[in-house]
């Protein structure tokens, strides 16, 4: 199942809308530090609202993004972690070091948005 | 049926049914003469009985006059028991004593104890009033045995049952005061923890406290701990994580109040710093929070005008 990834002004976002594959991860992943140099975007967003499980993978592979984003120039939040989602990943260690998150899609452009004002 | 199943049960289960029946005709008969004695004696074994209590310091929580009423009444609901074979009547009237006594402190022992003493106390008039007759002696304790010590049963089952229920209503009292997650301005949140925590308790909280961040939209929260003198190392974990859980959710954790003991707790189990934001009382961590979330609080006018 494929991650749609929607352009919106200077920010990226990519909605799961379902359970994934580890390729479909990767996919996004791959999908995700292409798009956002060619698109020259500042931020990316990736809502994970309707994710009910997490694991280590799916995890592992969200950090990785966000800290291959960074390299590539972009800043990441991940949004919409269920409260349940969050303290299961705590307990596994998966506490997503150095990565911004908000608790939803309306708190993560907010957050790029106060980020990004001086450029504006 | 009843009666048998009180009184006739022995080692004589197996026996013709006809002699049962005789025997169990003889045995009412018994119980019949053991109450009239009972009723005519009651000012004095109830005397010897209240003597009895107080000689062996039960029941310290009441005074002498209440001893003497609740002695009263349990004697008389114990010989009608006694004469109906039915014990109804004498659960309600344990339950209802045990309602008006554990709130006082009266122990699981000393109510045991003066049901063992009574029954003593009718023993001993027995022994008395048939020392001549020893078969006649050895009939009426066959008769009287059972019953008295299903008596005391049910009316110790009872006090335990009463005691059992309070204690049940109490700890669910507790755990719906235990947590409340109050919100102080727009987006922060404040979840004040009094008393013991103990890992049922503690994943309450979280459950609650992710729960409140997502209900209430918050991004700053304070986590008041000033009265929790201490916790192990399960549940400072348990805090540790519920603080990364709150930030994965998008909300700041500002941990105050933390005791000499709960510092070193956290100290021990090796915490990341970096992670946990720490303020001295809950006044700083409002102030903290207040400031993440660009409020200003500033005076209306100067106080001294």
């Amino acid at each position: 199942m494929e991650v749609p990834v929607l352009k919106q002004g200077k920010f990226l976002i990519a909605t799961i809308q379902a359970a994934l594959s580890d390729a479909d991860l990767e996919n996004l992943r791959r999908g995700l530090v292409q798009q956002v140099v060619r698109f020259r975007s500042l931020g990316v967003i990736v809502d994970v609202t309707s994710m009910d499980v997490m694991d280590s993978f799916a995890s592992r592979t969200l950090r990785e993004i966000a800290h291959m984003i960074r390299l590539r120039g972009a800043e990441t939040v991940i949004v919409g972690i269920q409260p349940e989602v969050a303290f299961a990943m705590v307990q596994l260690g998966l506490t997503l070091e150095d990565v911004a998150t908000a608790l939803d899609l309306e708190e993560g452009l907010a957050y790029l948005n106060t980020k990004f004002k001086s450029l504006d | 049926m009843a009666k048998r199943a009180i009184i006739g049960n022995g080692p004589h289960v197996a026996i013709d049914p006809t002699v049962q029946m005789a025997q169990n005709e003889a045995t009412s008969e018994l119980l019949r003469e053991l109450v009239a004695h009972l009723r005519q004696n009651r000012t004095q074994l109830r005397e010897e009985w209240v003597q009895r209590i107080s000689e062996t310091r039960l029941l310290t929580a009441m005074t002498k006059e209440e001893i003497f009423a609740e002695a009263t009444s349990v004697y008389d609901s114990y010989v009608e028991a006694l004469e109906t074979e039915t014990f109804e009547a004498l659960q309600a009237y344990a339950q209802n004593l045990s309602e008006r006594i554990i709130p006082r402190g009266v122990e699981t022992h000393e109510v045991v104890g003066i049901v063992l003493l009574l029954r003593d106390v009718l023993a001993r008039s027995l022994f008395a009033k048939y020392q001549a007759d020893f078969r006649k002696l050895n009939r009426i304790l066959d008769a009287y045995e059972p019953a008295a010590n299903r008596i005391a049963n049910t009316v110790a089952v009872g006090f335990v049952q009463e005691r059992e229920r309070t204690i049940r209503q109490q700890q669910e009292a507790i755990r719906e005061l235990s947590t409340p997650v109050l919100q102080v301005r727009e987006r922060l949140l404040i979840l004040p923890i009094i008393g013991v925590i103990d890992p049922q308790r503690a994943r309450q909280l979280t459950e609650q406290l992710l729960r409140g961040i997502r209900t209430n939209r918050a991004k700053v929260v304070v986590i008041d701990i000033t009265g929790v003198a201490a916790m192990d190392v399960t549940v400072a974990n348990h805090l540790v994580q519920t603080v990364e859980a709150s930030r994965l959710l998008g909300a700041t954790v500002i941990v105050t109040g933390l005791s000499p003991e709960i510092a070193q707790t956290l100290v021990t189990i090796g915490v990341d710093l970096g992670k946990m934001n720490t303020v001295g009382d809950l006044q700083g961590g409002i102030e903290q929070a207040e400031r993440l979330l660009g409020y200003k609080v500033v005076p209306l006018s100067d106080p001294r005008q």
